[in-house]
């Protein structure tokens, strides 16, 4: 039930101080904002001069994949530790259609799906020599294994197997070629200069089918709020706390 | 040997194994918490003997690529974080019975490691931006994993403050980033002469780590989300994931900020944590629930580590106030850690933890109660624990540096620590006639809780030994 | 004032129109779309910090910390979101309880 008295946490007066004060602490970082130095050139220039021995044309995709790779590790590292966490707060959440999912979705679905796959490897390939790469190539699957899960009626994703590991294969190859490259070139992720394209592109394809699996998974444990909760054990999740907690 | 590499790829690799082949949950938790703290151990030994460490990740030098930096806070920290973790995972094996939170609790469980490990071996600015965001996600879901209706709401709770604070934080690098054209920490050591840019992007970056470090006033997430976490969790939560953003913010004030930082700033600082200790102290005094009572202690101690910016401000106490205080952050890491762990034995025992019926429990689980007796002694500051060496390193720096208000504070803090400390213990320890019924324990589950408050007093005993190890790398 | 600033600025001014209203409104979505404007200032920030070069070509760098900041957003986004929804699932109602923990 909403709250009889609107949806502000604070009274009137609370309000106006609020703002105040978002005011006073914008107007300061707009000061600074505007009186930052001058940009030195000195970044671009040098990742101009890496580039060819990068293995890629891009310069994001070299920065995001080659010269600060590790963050993007951690970062699907992180997108990885949110489909787990969706998974445990929203147990009940199934991976499957309605029964009779609405006629538009499927046509949509019918039409879509092939080219959703075409233009997400074609996104996968191009980031070698523009926008591009594992992160859009992988949103765009999503959206085809969303349109799946809400409009294919005999597609079941909960009971597939294949699920976890396409969840967490970037990740696992990410690290596999991490730990590799360690223990051949001496440095983590440093991958030896004639193979750096071929690596990022392997490690671009795993990370795309981990993140649409990801973003689906995501999806579905935030689409499920008016599903009842499923009977069974796997539904079953409180500690013995909750069991044994005298009220 | 490229050992911080080890240390952080093995619990990434763990969670996802786990997330692959959830039968796996089990073991290769136990697994890592075996392995991890040998590779530490080795790490430690290697810092000592060279001194500082630092790894350019893919070969690239900085500003180009992002820098591993391992010094004797950071391993320390890390050894911290072995320890702790490594006897929590013993408790959780035991603590975690029903299959779907098995399931969930692994990878959540190794990704909390992970990250922890990244970030107390990063030297990239933007790196911890992604560290932090990994450890509030784990540290949110594993909060919500008791599934009560308490539970959701404090980690949503939590998850907004942490959220908030990691947006914050983003926005002072931003800022750094675009003044100085440099992400890396040892980089922007040399920057130049004080500027509203570095004012503006340490006042971001502190308030959004003050924040997730719950010093007052922004400690009034972390009560509900300690004491409705599962016990395991509890002591990791308060003994690692808030101290991770206090260490950043360590780091920061040293190698970067602390020369163009007002002195007041400090004072301020001291000021928070000073209300922390009384406010956190007085709410502890007033708790009905045990797990409830410890969280509130929790918001206490911390306002001690706040002291550490005052109390270093004059060059001749400065280290010593770095000593004791970090000093604080590992006696209170083990003594939090087996006091929560203690807790979670008396709940699986008796099904609730409300002190006022928890009458001489002591003889039903000697052992907890005595891990529980040891890690109080560390929290009030009773000699000969690490708690006691931590206050009497502070006491020296605050009468040193002529600032004997603080000296107050902290002989206050330690009374009233000693006051609710024992306002369980008259409970647990009283004579009474009929004892509650309860369940049997696992003995894992009492012996990790008393090896972390031995721990803790441990820490009191082998000070030379703890202190040679922080200061190798020179980081003060 | 030259363009980038301009975003620069836009950016901080979303920033905080994002906090004022994750701290004014009660309830649980306006909170999480409050803190998806700020941090989409953020990002915007970013993005015009990376346009300050001298040259025709931008840096580099913060759009891979902006690409990296939004997969960090979406992800913590969701986990609010599953949150949000299982609370309303569990005690009926998408706002905080106020209820002091006892």
């Amino acid at each position: 039930m909403i709250r009889k008295n609107g949806n502000h946490l604070f009274s009137r007066p609370g309000q106006s101080i609020a703002a105040i004060g978002v005011l006073t602490l914008t107007g300061i970082l707009g000061w600074t904002v505007w009186t930052l130095p001058p940009f030195s050139d000195q970044m671009s220039a040098l990742i101009s001069s890496k580039m060819p021995i990068s293995g890629v044309d891009n310069p994001v995709t070299a920065v995001l994949l080659n010269f600060r790779g590790y963050d993007t590790l951690l970062e699907i590292g992180v997108l990885l530790l949110a489909a787990v966490g969706v998974l445990s707060v929203a147990p009940s959440a199934v991976m499957r259609a309605d029964s009779s999912p609405s006629p538009i979705l499927v046509l949509l679905l019918r039409l879509m799906l092939p080219f959703i796959i075409l233009v997400s490897g074609y996104i996968l390939w191009i980031g070698k020599y523009a926008p591009g790469g594992a992160f859009q190539a992988g949103a765009v699957l999503a959206a085809g294994g969303i349109l799946l899960v809400t409009a294919a009626v005999r597609f079941n994703l909960s009971a597939s197997k294949a699920m976890p590991l396409a969840t967490g294969i970037g990740l696992l190859i990410f690290l596999i070629m991490a730990l590799a490259t360690m223990m051949v070139c001496g440095n983590f992720l440093q991958y030896p200069v004639t193979l750096a394209g071929t690596l990022i592109l392997v490690i671009e394809a795993a990370a795309t089918l981990s993140i649409a699996a990801a973003l689906v998974r995501l999806f579905v444990g935030v689409k499920s709020d008016t599903d009842p909760p499923a009977s069974g054990e796997d539904s079953k999740i409180l500690t013995f706390e909750e069991e044994n907690l005298i009220k | 040997m490229n050992l911080p590499a080890w240390i952080i790829s093995l619990p990434l690799l763990a969670a996802v194994v786990t997330v692959v082949l959830p039968r796996t949950g089990r073991w290769v938790g136990i697994f890592t918490a075996i392995i991890i703290p040998l590779v530490v151990v080795l790490l430690c030994v290697e810092i000592l003997v060279q001194g500082a460490l630092q790894m350019q990740v893919g070969g690239w030098q900085a500003p180009l690529g992002i820098q591993l930096y391992a010094d004797g806070l950071s391993v320390a920290m890390l050894a911290l974080t072995a320890i702790v973790i490594g006897c929590s995972t013993f408790y959780a094996r035991s603590y975690f019975t029903g299959k779907a939170t098995s399931r969930s609790f692994w990878p959540l469980w190794m990704f909390l490691w992970a990250a922890l490990n990244a970030l107390f071996l990063s030297g990239d600015i933007f790196n911890l931006y992604v560290t932090l965001e990994l450890l509030g996600l784990s540290a949110v879901a594993l909060v919500a994993l008791s599934q009560t209706a308490d539970a959701l709401s404090a980690a949503m709770r939590y998850l907004l403050v942490s959220l908030t604070g990691s947006l914050s934080y983003l926005m002072g690098v931003a800022l750094l980033y675009a003044a100085n054209g440099t992400l890396s920490i040892k980089m922007l050591a040399t920057v130049g002469p004080a500027s509203p840019s570095l004012s503006t992007a340490f006042a971001l970056m502190a308030a959004g780590l003050i924040m997730k470090s719950a010093l007052f006033p922004m400690h009034f997430w972390l009560p509900p989300a300690h004491a409705n976490a599962p016990a395991p969790v509890s002591a990791v939560l308060s003994a690692l994931v808030v101290k991770a953003s206090f260490y950043i913010l360590v780091r920061l004030w040293l190698m970067i900020f602390e020369p163009f930082i007002n002195p007041s700033t400090a004072q301020l600082m001291g000021m928070l944590g000073a209300f922390a200790v009384i406010w956190g102290s007085v709410q502890a005094l007033l708790a009905e629930r045990l797990k409830l009572l410890v969280a509130y202690s929790t918001v206490a101690q911390i306002g001690y580590l706040f002291l550490i910016f005052p109390l270093s401000s004059t060059p001749q106490t400065a280290h010593t106030a770095w000593q004791g205080g970090l000093y604080f952050v590992f006696s209170h890491a083990c003594a939090k850690a087996a006091v929560f762990l203690a807790a979670g034995t008396v709940i699986y025992a008796f099904g609730h933890d409300r002190i006022n019926e928890l009458h001489g429990i002591v003889r039903r689980m000697p052992v907890s109660m005595f891990a529980f007796a040891l890690a109080g002694v560390s929290l009030i500051g009773l000699p000969p624990s690490g708690g006691f060496i931590a206050k009497w390193l502070y006491l020296n720096a605050a009468l040193a540096s002529g600032q004997w208000w603080w000296s107050g504070l902290i002989i206050l803090g330690g009374l009233l620590a000693t006051a609710y400390i024992f306002r369980f213990f008259s409970r647990a320890f009283s004579y009474f006639p009929e004892v509650v019924e309860g369940r049997p324990v696992p003995k894992i589950m009492e012996w990790t809780a008393l090896g972390l408050a031995l721990c803790a007093i441990f820490l009191g005993l082998t000070a030379p030994a703890v202190t040679e190890l922080l200061n190798a790398g020179k980081p003060f | 004032m030259n363009i980038p600033i301009l975003y620069e600025l836009v950016g901080v001014i979303l920033l905080g129109m994002g906090l004022y209203s994750l701290v004014i409104y009660s309830h649980l979505f306006r909170k999480i779309l409050a803190l998806n404007v700020s941090g989409a200032g953020v990002f915007l920030f970013l993005v015009a910090a990376a346009d300050r070069t001298s040259g025709p070509l931008p840096d580099p760098v913060p759009h891979a910390m902006v690409l990296t900041g939004i997969v960090v957003a979406v992800s913590a986004t969701a986990l609010a979101l599953a949150l949000a929804c299982r609370i309303h699932q569990v005690s009926g109602n998408a706002q905080l309880t106020d209820n002091k923990p006892e």
